[in-house]
């Protein structure tokens, strides 16, 4: 079997995700005649304003949030900047903070260097996770005090794509007067999310992670929520955000959302399928291959399986030259020596988190591929197998 | 992504010498799970003391790999009495240079292949009766002055990229620095103790050179199917013609600079510079 000469096996869309067609098509006119600033007095400017508004409008639908509570920014991570900052600030007095263990590093690492941003020494609750990735409740209820001024819990996972209860998490928060904000660049897109049922305060989404291009994000904020801006600058985004618009990348995370909103009944469906059959194909077909996560809380796209005995970066070079993309949370893929945070905290043994391969398909995956990269993985860690130490055949 | 050479390449995807053997005259296993790679190398060893076979079984990623598979191609036909002077930057080198962060891979390889000669020659290793210093790891003091002093170590991240000590917690970085702040001045302190060397007379140095090629050079690189020939030398600069596969591989300078260059600074005179013949 072949997936033909060049053609490229994208099973990596939690890293990032192919710019749609139809969201290209949305950009080129700004990339091309309508140049214009927004904030121009000519109409030349002014057209280009209202499709900064009509994209915002498709945001806001997609999150079922009012377009008002919808900042556009430069990326996932200057959206958790922004909300915890904000919060920060909104509550001078308050210096404890509540976030997990298995956030992504824009948090993790904003969380860890707050004291140099804000001048103060915080106090940083990171909760502990289940085996399986999940979060228990009554730890959390726990974890909130009198002097917490925010919490900071993603909605899904990216490694393992596990999902955390966060509307129920921001209910708690909001009877203790905390304030509640959730990365959910990885949940966007892949489960329902209806803002006008929850009491989340902040949500951050970012642009390449569902089909728009790399370089802008949202931060919804709630109507009354207190509000600090981060970037000053012009009146753009009403002074909460300052910087001339990304006007064509924000044209297309408009599209994008409109394309997520009709979507998401796919990925929850087809893409969902294609997901099991990888894994269980995978499972069954690969002695002492573990998945990593629970089975059922989590995102329909994303897989996450430890070969045992084997090192991620050796699986993931065999693979590219079969032309597959995924991701490891080995030691040697993370650009540090030690395997990923996230399997870390649930406890992943090191014989397994130093083999573990992240699977993230999309819309764009076929059954095909999908048989392809069946066909393949059992030989490249059979053959990695062989020459491992470890591995008792 | 990492910029692996063609070479790592090769050795990853097809690499020699996997396996086992059966009877070895020595056997050496450094690493572990918890550390994310690991080399198992058995060596058999004749009555001449010459390494006739190896074979190895790693844990790791494509640079571990292929340090273990270039190493046994490297020691086998070797006189073990050689082979235990083999160093870390040869392994790297054979492999046409490995990334930075990637070097504690080379690094694996020579413990590894130590082991095995400690093994053969049933000594115990010293290195593994220093203090641990990186818990994380498992890596004593003994390991990280040596690593400073043979690969000139400049920064703690230096020592984690071939060391992997403090690569984990971090905890132990004071006490790396610490370490490297000691073995730094000590080498300093030993150099301005060294006397002068004695003046070579022209004809000397040209000698010492040729002597220098044609025994450790010269065999080396025959090894990767490349050559090397001595065409002037003028004043400290050593002007040589790279042969075979040297002249057309891509990290001949690399080869020139990091190797030939150091090998005759170390052996002949500190002020050599080696050009190449254009």
């Amino acid at each position: 079997m072949d997936c033909g000469q060049g053609k490229v096996v994208y099973m990596d869309n939690n890293a990032t995700t192919r710019t749609a067609p139809e969201v290209l098509e949305a950009m080129l006119p700004f990339l091309t005649d309508y140049y214009g600033n927004p904030s121009s007095m000519h109409t030349f400017g002014g057209q280009v304003g209202r499709a900064v508004e009509t994209a915002r409008a498709q945001v806001a639908e997609l999150l079922g949030a009012e377009p008002s509570e919808i900042i556009f920014t430069s990326c996932g991570t200057e959206s958790d900047s922004t909300a915890i900052l904000s919060a920060l600030q909104t509550f001078p007095d308050k210096r404890h903070v509540v976030t997990t263990k298995v956030e992504h590093p824009a948090v993790k690492n904003l969380c860890e260097n707050l004291g140099t941003l804000t001048g103060h020494k915080h106090r940083i609750t990171n909760l502990a996770v289940e085996t399986d990735g999940t979060l228990k409740l009554d730890s959390y209820k726990e974890a909130l005090a009198d002097d917490t001024a925010v919490v900071s819990a993603m909605w899904a996972n990216n490694e393992t794509g596990v999902l955390f209860p966060v509307e129920e998490m921001a209910a708690m928060a909001k009877e203790r007067g905390i304030l509640f904000h959730t990365d959910a660049v990885q949940a966007v897109g892949k489960v329902p999310i209806n803002m006008k049922k929850n009491q989340i305060d902040f949500l951050s989404l970012s642009g390449h992670k569902l089909h728009a291009p790399k370089g802008v994000g949202v931060l919804y904020v709630r109507k009354k929520t207190p509000f600090v801006t981060f970037l000053h600058g012009g009146h753009q985004e009403k002074g909460r955000r300052g910087g001339t618009e990304n006007v064509a990348s924000i044209v297309g995370l408009g599209k994008a959302c409109e394309l997520a909103g009709k979507m998401m009944a796919e990925e929850n469906t087809r893409v969902r399928a294609l997901r099991d059959k990888l894994e269980q194909g995978l499972l069954a077909a690969v002695p002492k291959a573990i998945l990593n996560g629970h089975a059922e809380l989590r995102l329909p796209n994303t897989s996450n399986i430890s070969f045992e005995y084997v090192e991620g970066e050796a699986i993931l070079l065999h693979m590219n030259r079969h032309n597959i993309c995924a991701s490891s949370g080995s030691a040697c893929t993370s650009g540090s020596l030690e395997p990923s945070h996230v399997l870390r905290a649930m406890g992943v043994p090191f014989t397994a988190a130093h083999g573990s391969i992240r699977f993230s398909l999309s819309i764009y995956n076929t059954e095909e591929e999908v048989d392809f990269v069946l066909a393949k993985m059992p030989e490249i860690i059979a053959g990695l197998r062989a020459m491992s130490p470890f591995w008792q055949g | 992504m990492w910029e692996y050479t063609d070479k790592v390449q090769e050795h990853f995807i097809s690499p020699k010498n996997v396996g086992e053997l059966e009877k070895p005259s020595g056997t050496g296993e450094v690493g572990s799970l918890a550390c994310g790679d690991a080399l198992k190398l058995t060596i058999q060893v004749n009555e001449f003391g010459i390494i006739t076979d190896a074979k190895f079984k790693t844990f790791g990623c494509a640079s571990a790999i292929a340090s273990s598979s270039v190493l046994t191609e490297i020691i086998k036909g070797m006189h073990v009495d050689e082979a235990a002077t083999l160093t870390n930057q040869q392994i790297a080198d054979a492999l046409g240079g490995l990334p930075k962060e990637k070097m504690h891979c080379s690094v694996m390889g020579r413990e590894a292949l130590e082991a095995a000669i400690a093994d053969y020659r049933g000594v115990i290793l010293p290195m593994a009766q220093g203090n641990v210093v990186c818990e994380c790891f498992g890596v004593t003091d003994l390991e990280i002055i040596r690593a400073v002093r043979e690969s000139n170590l400049r920064s703690v991240e230096d020592i984690t990229n071939f060391t992997k000590a403090g690569g984990g917690c971090g905890k132990c970085e004071d006490k790396l620095r610490e370490l490297l702040q000691q073995t730094v001045q000590a080498m300093s302190a030993e150099k301005a103790a060294k006397p002068a060397a004695p003046r070579l007379t022209t004809l000397q140095k040209i000698k010492k050179i040729e002597e220098v090629i044609e025994r450790e050079i010269l065999p080396t690189l025959k090894k990767d199917g490349g050559g090397i020939e001595l065409i002037d030398v003028d004043g400290d600069i050593v002007t040589v013609s790279l042969r075979g596969a040297c002249s057309r591989c891509q990290s001949s300078q690399a080869t020139l600079k990091e190797y030939v260059e150091k090998k005759l600074r170390e052996q002949v005179a500190e002020t050599l510079i080696v050009e190449e013949a254009r």
